[in-house]
């Protein structure tokens, strides 16, 4: 059976690790090398050094752009899995018990499409459609309707301290949908009869969810984790469509992505920008590595 | 043949997922494939074609049968002047010359990997909102010097240089450190925008200077419409535009000499100031906090309602609103008012330039048909062409004679004519897209009422500092 092995993975393996190697690893060794340079776009870069890492460190839109990467961090992963942890424990166990078996409130299989529905649309459009929502006078969604009943208009993107939160909620509600189908896949690979027995010795449903779902659901966690994080630190194309002024009011909601694209192909400083790309970058590998090294545990064998 | 793992275990539903989150975070800051658009090969492999003989009918020497391709931006003016007019022109003064044609609404990113890679079209018109950055590819020298052009005699009168044949200001207009590398072909026009059906039915007057500007603004205010209003969301620069006018209608036409060239302190000259102070009190009084959150789309269309009764742009508003603009509008301009008697520049003065850029690249195979397709769209025909295509004026006056313009182009052209030699421009945004953002970001802060005219100098200033500090920047002069 071994023999002939090698040969024949490498086989398979050739074309797409060279399509890989093409495409993803060289240009990542590229954005090394190119921001080492002054490139502007158009003649031959010339060396410059850590230069544009020196100038990285005062410059103020970059810090401003980390800093709320940080507060991203935090707020995007919480508050999406809260809810869409609370959305798939209705929807899978929130419900009556028939038969000794779990099911989810009335209408589940219904709402669990529903929920899916911003994953399926195209990340502009969506910023687009808030666009609307968030319109600051009487033709916009939610001030359509607050100025209807005479109160004063919410100016959701244009206030410096409601910006990043407005941003924040968009990309919330787009994402909830995924998890609530993810966490459902996890949940309903848990045998029914931990919950019967728990149920029996008395558990309510907040006991069942702490102490039997969540342990349960654990790895699933863990990888929802990293990836809206990994999410919390891309957010390019909400900030670039929706936001006030390309990341504004004065910077109160800009993300790297948004620097890095204003650097490179507004002012044609792609070394600079590249600069940011390869902080971009130590940024991601180093919280993909920290969480997966902090919520390593035991997961629980059924 | 089957091959198995050699632990299926491993391979389990959660194992899959982790190892997938792994791969997710390394192919997650796609920014990092920037580099992807090559940095090398910039020599190309673009033979450039001989030159032809030089004649009465050819006096650029252009090879008669080489190919030249023309790149149009495609928007507010759209692609019809070029295909209907430029182009057959030059087709027929070389009937041996192919013409090849594209239009684009995202000109730097068609356009760049073609210079990235040494084989840039011809012909550009560089414009919109994704134009390739001038002042790096001055800096590159990627663009044609045009003074051959300017130097060449005109197609209509061949004693006249075709430099005589457009209006004063053209010239510079396109030049970096003196040398002319870009055509601006448009006659542009800025000032304060109003409906001359709303001011006759209220009987409102222009205002001259700022104490009728200040009494007009409260009168349209006691009617219940918006008086004063520009787009934050995505047109700050219309407002710095309004400000920067009036800095130099105060102190005299050196303050924005003094910014461009990035003197000391440039920004921070009284005149600025002094602006500033009177633009943020119509901003905190006349104008309306949302504005800051909508687009220039929607507070153009808002005026076309008569629901703000002022609005700062360039007469390009006009075209720009024909779809929205109800009819018996009448857009008409007013100059931004002076400040007081002791301005150094009359009501009348305004700021105007030539806008709408092209470019003939120096590394595409035949500059000089580049250059010659310039002449023949500065040719009285040409010019005609244009103006009948897109009813904008050109900076070829011979072409606007006799044009009937619509009413707020006519407007703009009045109040140029009354300007007289009071007419100036400025540059620095072309020149320091960084400065042009800070502006912006300043200008909102000022114009809703988070900061002071103080502050509102003190960041330009401090970006303008750290801009002239920069040396992987390319200075220009003035």
């Amino acid at each position: 059976m071994r023999h002939g092995k090698y040969p024949f993975v490498i086989g398979f393996l050739f074309a797409p690790v060279a399509l890989y190697v093409t495409f993803v690893i060289w240009p990542y060794a590229q954005a090394f090398q190119i921001s080492m340079t002054n490139w502007r776009g158009l003649s031959a870069p010339q060396w410059v050094g850590f230069d544009n890492y020196r100038r990285l460190l005062d410059d103020g839109a970059f810090w401003k752009a980390v800093q709320h990467h940080g507060v991203l961090l935090l707020a995007l992963p919480l508050i999406t899995i809260a809810i869409a942890l609370f959305f798939a424990f209705l929807l899978n166990v929130g419900g009556k018990s028939s038969g000794g078996q779990r099911q989810g409130v009335w209408g589940a299989k219904f709402y669990r499409v529903v929920f899916f529905f911003p994953q399926v649309l195209a990340v502009a459009i969506i910023a687009v459609l808030f666009q609307m929502v968030y319109r600051p006078n009487e033709s916009g969604l939610i001030n359509g309707v607050l100025m209807k009943f005479g109160l004063e208009p919410i100016l959701f993107l244009v206030k410096p301290n409601l910006a990043l939160w407005s941003i924040i909620a968009v990309l919330v509600w787009q994402a909830v949908g995924f998890y609530v189908v993810l966490f459902s896949a996890g949940m309903a690979s848990i045998p029914g009869e931990i919950y019967e027995a728990a149920e029996m010795d008395g558990a309510s449903k907040v006991t069942l969810f702490f102490r039997v779902t969540l342990p349960l659901l654990w790895d699933t966690l863990q990888v929802a984790w990293v990836y809206l994080g990994i999410a919390a630190f891309d957010a390019f194309a909400i900030v670039a469509v929706l936001s006030v002024d390309g990341g504004g009011p004065d910077g109160a909601t800009t993300v790297l992505a948004m620097e890095i694209y204003r650097n490179a192909f507004v002012y044609s400083k792609y070394g600079y920008a590249s600069a940011m790309g390869v902080a971009l970058f130590f940024l991601t590998l180093t919280f993909a590595a920290l969480t997966l090294r902090l919520t390593k545990r035991e997961s629980v064998e059924y | 043949m089957s091959i198995t793992p050699e632990h299926p275990a491993a391979l389990d539903r959660r194992t899959v997922l982790r190892r997938a989150a792994a791969v997710g975070m390394l192919a997650t800051p796609a920014i990092g494939l920037l580099g992807a658009c090559a940095t090398s090969s910039n020599d190309g492999d673009n033979e450039q074609v001989a030159g032809g003989t030089k004649s009465e009918k050819n006096p650029l020497g252009v090879k008669e049968d080489a190919a030249i391709e023309v790149v149009i931006f495609n928007g507010g003016y759209g692609e019809k002047y070029a295909t209907d007019v430029h182009e057959p022109l030059y087709k027929k003064a070389f009937p041996k010359a192919e013409v090849k044609h594209q239009a684009t609404q995202a000109v730097s990113t068609v356009l760049q990997p073609r210079f990235a890679s040494g084989n840039p079209p011809e012909f550009v018109n560089n414009s919109g909102e994704k134009l390739m950055d001038f002042g790096a590819l001055v800096a590159d020298g990627q663009l044609q010097d045009l003074t051959e052009l300017w130097d060449a005699p005109s197609v209509d009168d061949p004693t006249k240089k075709v430099r005589d044949t457009v209006v004063p200001g053209t010239i510079e207009a396109g030049s970096f450190n003196g040398k002319p590398y870009v055509l601006y072909y448009v006659s542009t026009v800025f000032g304060i925008w109003y409906s001359g059906k709303l001011f006759k039915d209220n009987g409102w007057a222009p205002a001259k200077n700022w104490e009728e500007f200040i009494a007009l603004l409260t009168a349209i205010k006691a009617k219940g419409i918006t008086p004063y209003g520009y787009a934050g969301a995505n047109a700050a620069y219309y407002q710095w535009n309004v400000i920067l006018t009036h800095a130099a209608k105060i102190g005299g036409v050196d303050v924005l000499k003094n910014i461009d060239n990035l003197e000391d302190g440039a920004w921070q000259q009284d005149a600025v100031k002094q602006a500033a102070t009177a633009w943020a009190e119509v901003g905190a009084k006349f104008s309306d906090k949302s504005f800051e959150g909508l687009k220039h789309t929607d507070v153009q269309l808002r005026q076309n309602q008569y629901k703000v009764a002022l609005y700062p742009s360039g007469d390009w508003l006009e075209g720009e609103q024909k779809k929205d603009t109800p009819a018996g509008f009448d857009y008409q301009l007013m100059p931004v008012p002076s400040m007081s008697a002791s301005d150094k520049l009359p009501a009348t003065a305004l700021r105007a330039t030539a806008g709408e850029g092209y470019f003939v690249s120096a590394k595409s195979k035949n500059p000089k048909g580049g250059l010659e397709y310039m002449r023949q769209m500065l040719s009285k025909e040409g010019a005609k062409g244009f103006t009948e295509v897109v009813k904008a004026p050109t900076v070829v006056p011979a072409g606007s004679e006799g044009f009937a313009f619509p009413p707020g182009v006519a407007s703009s052209q009045a109040a140029l004519k009354a300007a007289g030699q009071d007419v100036f421009n400025l540059y620095f945004d072309g020149w320091y897209k960084e400065l042009d953002t800070e502006a912006r970001t300043a200008t909102n802060e000022l114009m809703f009422g988070r900061i002071n005219a103080d502050a509102f100098v003190e960041r330009i200033q401090k970006r303008a500092d750290a801009i002239k500090k920069d040396s992987s920047v390319a200075k220009f002069k003035r």
